[in-house]
């Protein structure tokens, strides 16, 4: 490609940045598909994407630099204006809100000055949901330099994100605080999180690991897509789409094919994929091997979110030594089978967990969903058709190759089959990851989860996080099905359950989530993108009592741009920016004259 | 390659029939009803296509025949029978039997909706289609308010944060023109991110990738790297962004200084159509002449040579015959 470039100039720190990411030499097809890489290189070794960093990568990928700036500026973790090395990003999201996130940014802004001024070197951030919604609230630091520092804050106090903003390690809650039903009988998906060493592939092989995969290669891959259509299994990420179908469906395709792990979990509320991630890496890789056997896909992508330093940290290293010891690479176990993975690390954009945006993203564009169709098993990474699944959806087919479909099927509804991973914050007695059959009504479940939290007194629901709806007492005997969810006009969506007790402001709980969206918006579609904005805007006229016109008058306006946005947007963001707004309209009294 | 096989000057070419293309591949026919009546469109054919074959003008924002559709804009959206969302018709294909409606009410919701999305957070006052299209979707963008403070510089905005609505007004992307250069201006105050100038500057068009959409959300806009000068851009002057723009966002500086001046006048305009001589391409222009000046260059979209697009040459050279 011809290119231009500015004369802005790389410095010697940035250039060694920028190559230290390797790129193969036979990635001709995928070069750009290293922008994203680079741009974390740069990040985190150098604090911000300089034009001259820019241009250095620009060329090495021959991508055109306003192209590259693009993709830069797209994304939340990333800054193309020099800001200070140290960076402390502030869960204020849904459930953090609920539990003091609001005193710890009153704190920060006091020590720091407002939101983004620089104090020695340090500066601070509001951020959404950070997924470490049951040790709320949260906060992610980043310190960059040569020794690039990060970690998340669980449980975060001014103290410990001050000591963090120096770089210093601060002691996080054990995985085992994350899983109340710890060594429970009956668990499956969370049987090994914080039973073994997550980093120990021996520990893993101990407690029936790869025993799966073995079983997979000796009954072929015909044997093991058909099990995995009778298993019924649908997609854990919120689109509950069947997963069979899918392999099936991509059986015929052309090849190369490639298969994609969902790991951006990104909805406010979730956590469930990085309790996996973190407690039981070894298991993403052999999910990941049976269904890329399955499909015949050879290579793999791993996408993370840029929130999850631990369970990157634990992927990476599982990676490695599914490598060395021949779980992934040109000849699996000796059985001829060839599969790789690359792990992408995301920046900062719940976008990217639509499957179309996370694959613009994966090639190092914007990411900007995809209109469908085509469907990603026909024309998806790279032009080639391919699988995209959720982390917990494929943690599933292990024990689908092992139990056999229809055992699988036995258990939950007819509908929707197996168990679910649900994950509990908010206002509940013991937060956290909990793993039940489908069916286990909402009532059940908080029993389980000890009961509603704070001041005991249940004023309402969320489920399925900020895409998902509000449901009220009157609610709790829905059967927490995709089904069961939808009859109650409501949607199980990534499994958030998040109570809300009578002392907290629903209004200010509506104000983020339409806040969380129109931040979140790609930006791409007029509905999407204006409309979040104007939704934030009515709900903030009703919140402060001074409606346009009279309070029916701005609910009819809400109400439409809501089907707008429902009716017209490109992805599910833009379909479901309204859906948790309306249910609680509809449902609970807020903005109702109080008396 | 070996010399052998190379020809011998002094041989002629030996005649023979001249070579004739091969018929055009017959195309299946596809049976679609839309808002009712039957109708047959070759496979492939969109359902924009499909509708006007039969007269219906759907309205375009983003679509233009000789760009990629982007489905961005969302105002062609058709109502398709058994599909849960409704389906922009410039990009979705006729599928057999599909049964389409472009005038349903939830069709001229979504429609008046995106018309006052944007006209209530863009200056739409050169947009002469985009204004007939507020009228016969009754859009009445002061529904939402009056607007808010002008953002600040939209160019440094972080992504994923924002202000709080002051008082609950509506945001706009109000910012200062864009004058770098001696051809033409940049309104972003009147941009519909259309994507269109992207395209054109890119593999549509001209090649030469000197924008991008930069920022998220709201404060998505149209940008060089690091919002550079075009002077210190890939741009090449081609216009061909100009030419592509639906709003007037991108705009001759000659007809900006005449629109700021109060001179531009389109009811004392002429155009001619002539063809280009400065190279031997042979591409035909478009001249917009207003008191025996020039003051605007375009080509015919449906001209086989130009699709629409020149080069700075074609498009911006021609100050010499106004100084005559």
């Amino acid at each position: 490609m011809d290119l231009h470039f500015t004369d802005a100039e790389v410095t010697a720190d940035e250039k060694a940045a920028v190559d230290g990411v390797s790129i193969p030499a036979n990635a001709n097809g995928t070069r750009r598909s290293y922008l994203l890489p680079i741009l974390h290189a740069l990040q985190n070794h150098i604090g911000w994407i300089s034009p001259g960093a820019l241009n250095y990568a620009s060329r090495a990928l021959d991508v055109p630099p306003a192209e590259a700036f693009g993709v830069a500026d797209f994304y939340g973790l990333f800054s193309t204006r020099p800001q200070p090395p140290a960076v402390a990003h502030i869960c204020d999201d849904i459930a953090c809100k609920a539990k003091g996130a609001e005193k710890l940014c009153s704190e920060l802004e006091k020590s720091h000055g407002p939101e983004g001024s620089s104090k020695d070197g340090e500066t601070w951030r509001r951020s959404p949901c950070l997924g470490l919604c049951e040790h709320a609230p949260a906060a992610l630091v980043h310190s960059a330099g040569k020794q690039h520092f990060e970690q998340s804050l669980a449980s975060a106090k001014t103290e410990s994100i001050r000591t963090a903003l120096q770089g210093t390690a601060v002691p996080q809650p054990a995985l085992a605080a994350s899983v109340p039903q710890l060594g429970q009988p009956g668990l499956k998906l969370l049987r090994r999180i914080a039973q073994i060493n997550p980093e120990s592939l021996d520990d893993y092989r101990a407690t029936g690991g790869f025993v799966a995969l073995r079983r997979a290669f000796a009954i072929g891959p015909g044997a093991v897509v058909r099990e995995v259509v009778e298993s019924k299994l649908v997609g854990r990420g919120g689109a509950a789409f069947p997963c069979g179908q899918k392999w099936t469906s991509i059986l015929t395709a052309a090849r190369p094919r490639y298969l994609v792990c969902n790991a951006d979990e990104s909805e406010p509320g979730t956590f469930k994929d990085r309790v996996l991630m973190e407690g039981d890496p070894y298991a993403v890789i052999e999910s990941m091997i049976i269904a890329a056997f399955a499909t015949g896909c050879e290579q793999g992508y791993l996408y993370i979110r840029g929130e999850y330093p631990l369970a990157r940290r634990r992927l990476e290293h599982a990676i490695r030594e599914c490598r060395i010891r021949s779980f992934l690479g040109d000849n699996i176990l000796g059985h001829g089978v060839r599969f790789d993975i690359e792990l992408r690390v995301g920046a900062g954009a719940y976008i990217c967990g639509e499957e179309t945006a996370m694959l613009n993203s994966i090639e190092g564009h914007r990411g900007e969903p995809r209109n469908k169709p085509p469907f990603p098993t026909q024309v998806g990474l790279f032009g080639q058709p391919t699988i995209i699944q959720n982390v917990e959806t494929l943690l599933n087919v292990p024990y689908i190759i092992m139990e056999g479909g229809k055992a699988f099927a036995a258990v939950g509804t007819e509908r929707s089959t197996g168990t679910k991973l649900f994950c509990l914050s908010g206002h509940v007695a013991k937060p956290g990851v909990y793993e039940v059959p489908f069916g286990t009504t909402l009532r059940q479940l908080l029993n389980l989860a000890g009961g509603v939290g704070g001041s005991g007194k249940l004023q309402a629901v969320l489920i399925g996080g900020a895409a998902g709806a509000f449901l009220g007492s009157k609610d709790l005997d829905t059967p927490l099905t995709f089904e069961g969810t939808r009859a109650a006009g409501a949607t199980l969506g990534s499994a958030v359950v998040m109570p809300f007790d009578d002392t907290v402001d629903l209004r200010q709980i509506l104000l983020r989530i339409a806040s969380f969206f129109r931040d979140e918006s790609c930006g791409q579609c007029v509905p999407c993108r204006v409309g979040t904005v104007r939704q934030e805007e009515i709900l903030h006229r009703l919140a402060a009592g001074k409606p346009l016109g009279s309070r029916p008058n701005e609910l009819v306006l809400l109400k439409e741009v809501g089907q707008a946005m429902r009716d017209a947007s490109i992805c599910g963001l833009g379909q479901t920016a309204s859906s948790a707004i309306e249910s609680a309209l509809a449902r609970l009294p807020v903005f109702e004259d109080k008396r | 390659m070996s010399t052998q096989n190379a020809p011998d000057m002094k041989t002629p070419v030996p005649r023979g029939p001249l070579p004739i293309l091969p018929p055009p591949r017959p195309r299946r026919m596809v049976e679609i009803s839309i808002d009712g009546k039957a109708v047959s469109v070759p496979e492939g054919s969109t359902l924009l296509q499909a509708a006007r074959s039969i007269g219906i003008d759907t309205p375009t924002l983003c679509f233009l025949e000789n760009l990629t559709p982007v489905n961005v804009c969302r105002i062609c959206v058709v109502e398709v029978e058994g599909s849960r969302m409704l389906v922009p018709a410039c990009s979705r294909q006729a599928e057999p039997g599909m049964v389409v409606k472009t005038d349903s009410e939830r069709v001229r919701l979504s429609r008046r909706l995106v018309l006052e999305l944007l006209a209530s957070s863009v200056d739409v006052s050169t947009a002469p289609q985009f204004q007939e299209y507020m009228k016969r979707y009754g859009a009445q963008p002061e529904r939402f308010g009056d607007a808010a403070r002008p953002a600040g510089n939209r160019d440094a905005a972080q992504p994923g944060h924002h202000h709080a609505p002051e008082n609950g007004n509506a945001a706009t992307v109000a910012q200062p023109v864009k004058i770098d250069n001696d051809l033409y201006v940049r309104d972003y105050g009147k941009c519909i991110l259309c994507y269109k100038c992207v395209e054109a500057c890119g593999v549509d068009a001209q090649n030469t990738f000197a924008i991008a959409v930069a920022g998220r959300g709201f404060t998505a806009r149209i940008s060089t790297e690091y919002d550079a000068p075009l002077t210190d851009s890939a741009c090449v002057y081609c216009g061909n962004c100009i030419g592509v723009c639906p709003t007037g966002a991108l705009m001759f500086k000659s007809e900006y200084v005449m629109r700021r001046a109060g001179t531009w006048d389109e009811s004392k305009q002429t155009r001619a159509d002539t063809i280009c001589p400065y190279c031997g391409v042979g591409c035909t222009l478009t001249l917009q002449v207003q008191d025996e000046k020039i003051v605007k260059v375009t080509s015919p979209l449906d001209q086989q040579i130009t699709n629409g697009h020149l080069c700075i040459k074609g498009r911006f050279g021609w100050e010499w015959v106004n100084k005559k």
